[in-house]
């Protein structure tokens, strides 16, 4: 059974008389342990994909089932559950908070699933080290470079185990070696088994993943697109893919 | 497909933890110092000022209960001569005022009345030691006055029924009379006893044979304790500067004060004495300007002594009404009919105490209350800048799992934790707010900072802290995430 199934999923905006479809009759499977990229230029309706994947907004139409779950008509307070337990987010611009530590944020979505304290620290601590942040911990993000804000939020994506995992330009705000290191990082959670989506608008980052999907004008455009380049390249291997459930 | 399409799982979603958020909410206000602070200071001074006005009032109602009681409690009750009801007018030539016989008559018929004290009162001069003087009452009474008014004689001793049969020139005086013509003990540095000295009343020689104790408001004694301290510590103290005068001054402004004055300011005369020595001049048409209470009507016969007032005392408060109307059958009685008489009871005074305190309450706790208040709109308003800078977190928060909920709540509790820590910071300030307003204002009567009031105003605090935080808190949770994220 697919982790994520979408299902003539639209989302419709209306401005004034105009009706806008951000995202038009999407239907799309992703598999447990994928490692999947989200192509296409802004404003194509990637972004509304990646929100309503990440049950940050509800579709106008259409059915989604994640983990079992039909959440298209989940409540707010539901989908606030389900983020915090099933989803992880990597943002372009880290969004870690300034006043708290590196820990503090790491700690963040336990506090709202209600992990007592030690385990809290504990299991950040965890998430931190698998990220080799651990020496950083008691460190503020400003006090970090681009690279570490970044695995520390990654670090965070990862604390509540959660089923999927959704990178929005994850390198888009770090320099090219830096965010080489951040890819890396991304390949080699999914080796260890996690569902990841990449969302991008840059192919060649979307080329580090097994399967691409593009979206273009609210639709999907194609599902495997074999002519960008350097597809090979950095491609990880399939096994990655079939050892998770 | 195990699970039905429409089957949702509802998943519990446990609420942040109270501890770590009311921490973050510390946090918060600890990252704006200053600006918490300001936040604060409409809560401090809210609370501040509400617990001090209660003070304030307290302290006035406990003065003033202090002075109902000096003057012998509820169950004292004033028979008092009256103008008679327009009904009755044409009979004015036959009223008879109130005499002995209606003491002898109460006294007999009316078990309902434990004591009578009647007055005969006089408009006295004194004078002795080359000084005269004028006491606010100089009056032949029974010496059961002294049980009455709540006397308590220090030097010398009351004069007993034997003075009082024998009509002896004696006399029992209050500390005013020794210190307006002998000096005052913190004037002369000693305590002056003039028992067993002479002094003219009306130039008739009467022998003091007791003194009252010097009578004093809590507040009052405390004042002279303290100066007197102070002259003790810088021996040549500037003359005359250490006495009790400097109270005196502030007496007349409430009437607790007063009573205390008016108490030493007393002479009493054995009533036959006055009956036998001053028939003629005894005030009974109230002559003689320095009595407060009315006189009756000229007349009457010269058998009957005629009474300036009289006091009686009833055997419980719970009976008031009953003893009333057994007196007033009595009096109805010996009066053949004429209603020339009336009660004035301490119910009134108590009554007018309690009417004075809830309006003092009322109007100082409204003026509080609306500073409290602007104290609570300023916390909102606070709370909403606070939240406009913190979208993005918001949205992060969001998008980690935080529900709608959960930012209420946090938001709420910052609210709610400027609000607490103003009100206990308020209630600190109320301590140094009080013993201000005590130094600035030295009324007799010391604030009394009370825990009622405490509690009150501390809860109000938090109350306010709620009403202050809901609507920016509402406003945080409905923040949608992905806008909030976008938010810079």
């Amino acid at each position: 059974m697919p982790l994520v199934e979408l299902r003539n999923v639209s989302k419709i905006y209306h401005l004034g008389e105009e009706e806008i479809r951000a995202l038009d009759d999407v239907s799309l499977d992703i598999e447990p342990g994928e490692f999947i990229s989200i192509i296409g230029p802004s404003g194509s309706g990637k972004s509304t994909l990646m929100h309503i994947l990440g049950c940050l907004d509800s579709p106008s139409k259409g059915t989604i089932r994640l983990d079992g779950m039909m959440i298209q008509d989940a409540s707010s307070r539901e989908l606030a559950s389900i983020r915090n337990r099933k989803i992880g987010f990597v943002f372009q611009f880290f969004n870690l908070l300034p006043k708290l530590t590196v820990l503090q944020n790491v700690e963040l979505p336990m506090i709202y699933s209600g992990v007592s304290g030690r385990e809290r620290t504990r299991r950040a601590m965890q998430a931190l080290e698998s990220v080799d942040m651990a020496n950083r911990a008691r460190h503020r993000p400003s006090q970090l470079s681009g690279g570490q804000q970044q695995r520390a939020a990654i670090a965070r994506a990862l604390v509540n185990d959660p089923k999927i995992v959704f990178a929005d330009e994850p390198t888009g705000n770090l320099d090219s070696h830096t965010g080489e290191t951040i890819l890396q990082l991304f390949r080699s959670l999914s080796q260890q088994g996690r569902t990841i989506v990449l969302v991008t608008h840059d192919p060649e980052i979307a080329a580090v993943t097994p399967r691409r999907i593009e979206i273009r004008d609210g639709k999907i455009a194609t599902r495997v697109d074999t002519t960008l380049a350097g597809l090979d390249r950095l491609r990880g291997p399939e096994s990655g893919m079939v050892q998770s459930s | 497909m195990s699970i039905s399409g429409n089957q949702r799982e509802v998943l519990r979603h446990s609420s942040a933890q109270l501890p770590v958020t009311i921490f973050a909410g510390m946090r918060e206000i600890w990252a704006h110092k200053f600006r918490s602070l300001l936040t604060m200071l409409g809560i401090i001074l809210g609370v501040s000022s509400l617990v001090s006005m209660s003070a304030l009032v307290s302290g006035m109602e406990k003065g003033a209960r202090e002075a109902l009681i000096a003057i012998g409690g509820l169950e004292k009750v004033r028979v008092e001569p009256q103008a008679l009801p327009p009904e009755q007018r044409h009979l004015a030539d036959q009223a008879p005022g109130i005499t002995m016989n209606d003491v002898l008559a109460l006294e007999s018929s009316a078990p309902l009345v434990t004591a009578l004290s009647p007055e005969m009162r006089l408009s006295a001069t004194l004078s002795a030691n080359g000084k005269r003087y004028r006491p606010w009452i100089c009056t032949g009474v029974w010496p059961v006055a002294l049980d009455m008014y709540e006397h308590v004689i220090a030097h010398g001793r009351m004069f007993n029924e034997i003075d009082d049969e024998m009509a002896r020139n004696v006399c029992v005086i209050g500390t005013a009379t020794r210190d307006e013509l002998w000096g005052s003990p913190e004037k002369a540095g000693r305590e002056i006893i003039p028992i067993g000295e002479t002094v003219f009343i009306n130039d008739t020689p009467f022998t003091i044979i007791g003194m009252f104790q010097h009578y004093e408001s809590e507040q009052e004694r405390k004042i002279r304790e303290y100066e007197k301290q102070q002259g003790a510590l810088n021996q040549k103290a500037p003359e005359g500067g250490v006495t009790r005068d400097r109270g005196r001054g502030g007496r007349g402004r409430s009437r607790g004060g007063f009573v205390f004055a008016l108490k030493n300011a007393t002479v009493y005369l054995p009533m036959n004495t006055v009956w036998m020595k001053f028939r003629s001049g005894a005030a009974f048409t109230g002559a003689g300007g320095s009595s407060p209470f009315g006189g009756s009507g000229s007349g009457g016969s010269v058998g009957d002594p005629r009474l300036s007032g009289l006091e009686i005392r009833l055997a419980s408060f719970d009976q008031l009404a009953e003893s009333l109307q057994q007196a007033r059958n009595v009096l109805m009685n010996t009066h053949k009919g004429i209603e020339d008489f009336s009660f004035r009871t301490q119910e009134d005074w108590a009554e007018q105490i309690n009417m004075f305190v809830r309006n003092a309450r009322l109007s100082g706790g409204l003026i509080a209350g609306i500073s409290l208040l602007v104290g609570g709109i300023g916390i909102m308003n606070i709370m909403l800048a606070s939240i406009s800078e913190r979208v993005r977190e918001i949205g992060i928060r969001k998008s980690v799992g935080a529900s709608t909920g959960d930012i209420f709540v946090q938001i709420l509790v910052e609210s709610l934790v400027i609000a607490v820590l103003g009100g206990l910071a308020g209630l600190v300030a109320s301590f140094g707010l009080v013993n201000l307003l005590g130094s600035m204002s030295p009324t007799e009567n010391a604030p009394v900072v009370t825990v009622g009031a405490m509690i009150v105003a501390f809860s109000f605090s938090v109350l306010v802290g709620i009403m202050a935080g809901i609507f920016p808190a509402i406003k945080a949770a409905r923040l949608n995430p992905i806008q909030a994220l976008r938010y810079e």
